[in-house]
């Protein structure tokens, strides 16, 4: 234990004169989260529409107007050339087309029916999606007020149609930026816990320092504890940074347990680095090590439910997603900062956690060899 | 006292494969002696001292450091020894105090004791002026100084030296000899290996490997009476002709 005094205040030493390490600890948490809630968001805005209005009617200027005053779309251009408008959307100047038809009065009022088409860029098939529901929305908002006026008699027969209103709880305003932050600390702990320490060791391989550590008494259980103690630290720092970030900047504090918070912020952190230390040991040369930790961390992040949720995930990585702490962490986050959650609730996600930091940490003090 | 027997090499082999990197060796190395562990690259040298203190694992043979079996025993052994390796390694981002401290306290020296040592080590090196300086803006010859007082700051029974003096210019090899000389005196056993044919003649014994085998092992002057050769250097050649290796 005495010797471990030795190696942590040298650890200390050496992530502080470094040029990097000491900088990013401040200003990555400021990046993250004063930038990324604004600009990761999944609401679909400023869809740029052409309408193709044929009919040229009072009805058709109606619809027009109706579209152009909704925040979701932006009017290109007004033309009845349906041709001009496709140009426009192969040059990306348009991202839907509505086309109005020219008997499209006459079919109204006659009929009480008009046939409109939609047709949507789905290269982007959130936007695609998305912008065409939005579309259909005002104009059946748009049919029904045209019903009332035409056919007034019939205003009081006809059954009101069912409206739902739903009551979104935990995050009543649907606001993106509420549900994403959680996840965002996460990532960043994620992030620096998990590649930094395998960076430090294997830096260690190419210099050749480690040679000589392994000429000396010190236990391979002491010298992966002073690799990864300084991590766990600079790893709640960066939490305690970001809960008051989150706090004062979008004035979002954890409704849950932050005892709960803390402690599954360690476990995972405690796993985590031991995860970068055992890429560590079976990499020779930093391009491997940051490769391979790359790999692992782009996979669990993709497969937590940090952007997309894991009940729509196929199968099979439903299966990996159960198996990756970070899915857990990130659910233990979002609860407890958006539902309140106690240790109580969250005893299965923890238990995940605490089995891969014991499985992780077991295996970076086996996979290191002091000899060959 | 001077005659214990502190390494002990009977039939020491290791393979890579196909390949006998190092091919049955066998000798004794006396507490207190200067030993030179002589070879042409690539003879098996390297690999030979790593066996010793539990870098590499042996493929066959037996081997005693400091009265420990190195396959059983390694953790043991590295208690007892110091060793400087051909590449530089003290940690360049640390201070010269704090490379000191560190390796003195991972040896389980007390602070006290460290504290101490250090002001007398650096007094004795004429390092004072050095003490806060990071270990990288040191020039190579002083680097290569300080790794050695590191390597034996612990006061070790036997200290390795893998080419210790490679890159470094005559005056300072002249210099980090003389270190070598005090630490003898002081009862450290040296190991050294080296390919300087000069350095060859200020040891006690001297060992010439030739492709994995010891084809050697005396004192300088039995060396030259025996190959009849004028110094060192020639005793060398005139075995090193032998090798297959490239």
């Amino acid at each position: 234990m005495k010797t471990l005094k030795y190696l942590v205040e040298k650890e200390f030493k050496q992530i502080w004169r470094n040029p990097m390490i000491p900088k990013m600890i401040v200003f990555y948490p400021i990046l993250v989260l004063l930038i990324f809630p604004w600009a990761i968001n999944f609401e679909v805005k400023n869809i740029k529409v052409n309408i193709v209005d044929q009919s040229r009617s009072t009805y058709s200027q109606r619809l027009t107007n109706k579209i152009d005053a909704s925040a979701y779309f932006i009017l290109n251009d007004i033309t009845d050339s349906y041709e001009s408008s496709m140009k426009d959307m192969e040059n990306d100047r348009c991202d839907i087309i509505l086309v109005i038809p020219p008997s499209f009065d006459e079919h109204l009022v006659k009929e009480q029916k008009a046939d409109i088409s939609i047709v949507a860029n789905a290269v982007n098939t959130t936007q695609g999606l998305l912008g065409s529901n939005y579309l259909t929305e005002i104009i059946n908002d748009f049919a029904s007020d045209l019903r009332y006026e035409i056919k007034p008699i019939l205003k009081v027969q006809q059954a009101q149609s069912l409206e739902i209103v739903p009551r979104y709880r935990y995050n009543e305003t649907l606001d993106y930026k509420t549900f994403m932050l959680p996840a965002f600390i996460v990532l960043m702990i994620t992030l620096i816990c998990g590649i930094l320490p395998s960076l430090n060791v294997v830096l260690e391989k190419e210099i050749g320092t480690i040679h000589q550590m392994n000429t000396t008494p010190v236990t391979k259980f002491n010298f992966i504890l002073a690799k990864v103690i300084p991590y766990w630290i600079i790893g709640i720092i960066i939490l305690t940074i970001s809960i008051f970030m989150v706090w004062i900047i979008y004035g979002l504090f954890p409704s849950g347990s932050i005892i709960a918070l803390y402690l599954a912020s360690v476990i995972f952190i405690v796993g985590v680095t031991a995860l970068g230390i055992v890429i560590s040991n079976y990499s020779d040369t930093l391009q491997q090590s940051m490769f391979v930790v790359l790999f692992f961390i782009l996979i669990i992040i993709l497969l937590s439910g940090m952007f997309t949720p894991v009940s729509s995930m196929p199968v099979w990585a439903q299966t990996i997603a159960y198996v990756n702490p970070l899915t857990h962490f990130i659910e233990i986050m979002r609860l407890i900062y958006l539902k309140a959650n106690t240790i109580a609730d969250l005893l299965p996600q923890m238990g995940i956690l605490i089995a891969f930091a014991v499985v992780f940490n077991g295996w970076a003090v086996l996979s290191y060899k002091k000899s060959n | 006292m001077k005659q214990n027997i502190i390494i002990d090499v009977a039939g020491l082999t290791k393979k890579f494969g196909n390949f006998t990197a190092v091919d049955n060796i066998s000798f004794q190395v006396k507490e207190g002696e200067i030993f030179g562990f002589l070879g042409a690259n690539g003879a098996g040298k390297t690999t030979a001292m790593q066996m010793l203190i539990g870098l590499t694992k042996k493929t066959s043979g037996q081997a005693t450091v400091a009265g420990y079996d190195i396959h059983t025993q390694s953790e043991k052994i590295k208690k007892n020894i110091g060793y400087m390796s051909q590449k530089f390694s003290l940690y360049e981002d640390l201070k010269v105090w704090e490379n000191i401290r560190l390796f003195g306290g991972i040896y389980g020296m007390k602070d006290k004791d460290i504290a101490e040592k250090t002001d007398q080590l650096l007094n004795r090196l004429d390092f004072e002026g050095k003490r806060n300086t990071l270990v990288k803006s040191l020039p190579l010859g002083w680097k290569q100084k300080l790794a050695f007082s590191v390597a034996i700051f612990h006061s070790p029974k036997i200290v390795f030296l893998d080419e210790p003096t490679g890159g470094v210019d005559p005056a300072t090899r002249r210099q980090f000899w003389e270190m070598i000389y005090q630490a003898a005196e002081d009862n450290i056993t040296v190991f050294a290996t080296t390919h300087y044919m000069d350095e060859a003649e200020y040891c006690d014994r001297v060992s010439i490997m030739v492709d994995g085998r010891i084809d050697a092992l005396d004192t300088p002057a039995q060396l030259k009476a025996e190959y009849k050769a004028a110094d060192m250097d020639e005793v060398f050649r005139k075995l090193a002709r032998k090798a297959e290796r490239d």
